[in-house]
């Protein structure tokens, strides 16, 4: 048992090994074809170090896009967790009533029909028009792209509950009500999570396509006017702090999940 | 209707039971004018063909299904819907995955909103009982398929019904575990009598178990003959009476086949 636990672990630090390579690999090859071999000018794909020289300078400094790399990331946050969290709890309480209430559902789903087909930076022009480019226009954005995964989601979780669950805990005395709770949410936990990660990535893609239409700060506005001054060094930075801060949410979800969902996705 | 004069109180009566499933405009017939009679602390086996209708039976006494002619009582009241004093024990898959074996058990008490001191003795109770002390934090897709089913006995009887409804408890599991699973029960049953209605399809397991097997036809199923099994407990699989008695259902059955 001790030796296969071993081994497991030797194991797991050899695949660890694994992934770090790809990640050397692919910064060498990288560095290579743009410090070395120059095969393309800088202004289209600047070198890891040049790169990372922004990165530095663009800690402490607002030129040439009018915010510190932090005042960005702020901006960005908050309106993407506004609007995120805010199609969170509506949406999987919609759901959930949409799944559980047949009443609800019959009213609710044409109208949820004829939404959900419309992209959500569709919706970009309107709440523009109607919030301006502040905070509110792009947290509503946000929200739509968030709200609509959730409520799918949590909708089909809700419907996966056996009968036969329903009738032990019939059997058992339970309520209509305690049966929501104690059984059918339990049974949608794993895909109200998977509504959640989806809405997230959502959330941070129309983010970004939010920002580079209307805004004066955030990361989507700032790779965007970079753009215009040629400035790919500082482009790059943009996308790799909302990778790595997508990575950030996606595994604190994960965390949160294997928490919150208990026994498997199998009974 | 054979009746047995010895022991007074039945617990269980069907009166021509019958049920119908309408789908599509179609009318088809499940149970046909089934009467019973179900003594206190009787095992009974209800024992047919597969697809014949012995879980609509369980649905009808356990009040999950309304029938659509006669009437179940239980407990001199009608059954008019699922009650907690009418414990069902299903196949495998009937257990909460989501709670552990601790969870499962006390799901009952829980829902009737007993305290958790008092529920949680019980429970262990009847972990112990099932012998499956020192699983109360796994999860049910950690245990064996025999053990699902103990967590799902202890869950029937964690809750104190009056009756125990069981759903071919048994019917997923391999041969031997099975075997096994049937001596468990039985110790089960004698250390904590019920009134028990077990649906199988497996003759061997009828006879171990049942006070008296009820022989149903084929669908829409109907009592086709009652076998009253007086060998002394625990039984065995390979004695001559066992054998004898397992011949004639079994001559009895094919017929109905």
């Amino acid at each position: 048992m001790t030796e296969l636990e071993k081994k497991k672990q030797k194991d797991k630090r050899k695949f660890a090994l694994i992934s770090v390579c790809s990640l050397c690999i692919f910064f060498t090859v990288w560095y290579i074809a743009t410090a070395v071999m120059h095969l393309m000018p800088d202004y289209c794909l600047p070198s890891p170090v040049q790169v990372l020289e922004a990165f530095i300078y663009k800690l402490g400094n607002k030129a040439p896009d009018g915010g510190t790399l932090f005042q960005h990331i702020v901006a960005s946050l908050k309106v993407a967790l506004s609007g995120y969290v805010l199609g969170a709890v509506i949406g999987i309480p919609l759901g959930i009533c949409m799944a559980w209430f047949r009443r609800i559902d019959l009213f609710v789903t044409p109208l949820f029909d004829l939404v959900r087909p419309v992209p959500t930076i569709a919706w970009i022009p309107l709440m523009i028009l109607w919030f301006g480019i502040g905070l509110g226009a792009k947290a509503a954005i946000i929200f739509v792209s968030a709200f609509i995964p959730c409520v799918i989601n949590s909708y089909a979780g809700i419907k996966q509950t056996k009968p036969v669950h329903l009738w032990v805990a019939q059997t058992f005395g339970a309520s209509r009500t305690k049966m929501l709770f104690t059984v059918a949410i339990p049974t949608a936990m794993p895909l109200i999570f998977t509504g959640l990660r989806i809405s997230l990535q959502a959330a941070w893609t129309t983010l970004c396509a939010a920002e580079m239409l209307a805004a004066n700060k955030g990361l989507g506005y700032m790779i965007q006017l970079n753009r215009s001054l040629a400035r790919a060094d500082l482009i790059i930075v943009g996308m790799l702090t909302i990778g790595f801060i997508g990575t950030i949410f996606s595994a604190g979800l994960g965390k949160l999940e294997s928490k919150m969902v208990k026994g498997g996705k199998k009974g | 209707m054979e009746q047995n004069g010895r022991i007074d109180h039945s617990i269980i009566s069907l009166e021509h039971v019958s049920k119908r499933f309408e789908s599509a405009g179609r009318v088809k017939e499940v149970v046909n004018d089934v009467s019973l009679e179900v003594k206190e602390n009787e095992f009974v086996v209800l024992f047919g063909p597969g697809q014949c209708g012995k879980t609509t039976m369980i649905n009808l006494i356990a009040g999950l299904e309304p029938a659509s002619g006669g009437t179940v009582t239980v407990d001199g009241k009608k059954v008019e819907g699922p009650g907690a004093d009418r414990g069902v024990v299903y196949q495998t898959t009937a257990l909460f995955p989501f709670c552990t074996v601790m969870g499962n058990v006390e799901f009952g008490p829980k829902s009737r909103g007993i305290d958790k001191k008092t529920r949680r003795e019980r429970a262990q109770y009847f972990i112990n009982l099932v012998g499956l002390e020192g699983f109360e934090k796994s999860y049910p897709n950690q245990l064996s398929g025999g053990m699902r089913q103990r967590v799902g006995i202890a869950r029937a009887y964690c809750n104190d019904p009056k009756v125990m409804l069981m759903d071919e408890p048994f019917g997923h599991l391999d041969a031997q575990t099975r075997y096994m699973m049937e001596e468990e029960l039985e110790k089960i049953w004698q250390k904590e009598k019920r009134t028990v209605v077990f649906v199988t399809n497996n003759i061997e397991e009828a006879i171990y178990l049942a006070d008296r097997i009820i022989l149903l036809t084929n669908c829409p199923t109907s009592i086709k003959e009652e076998y009253i099994v007086d060998l002394p407990r625990p039984r065995s699989y390979v004695d001559p009476e066992f054998l004898k008695l397992r011949k004639t259902i079994l001559d009895n059955t094919e017929e109905t086949l």
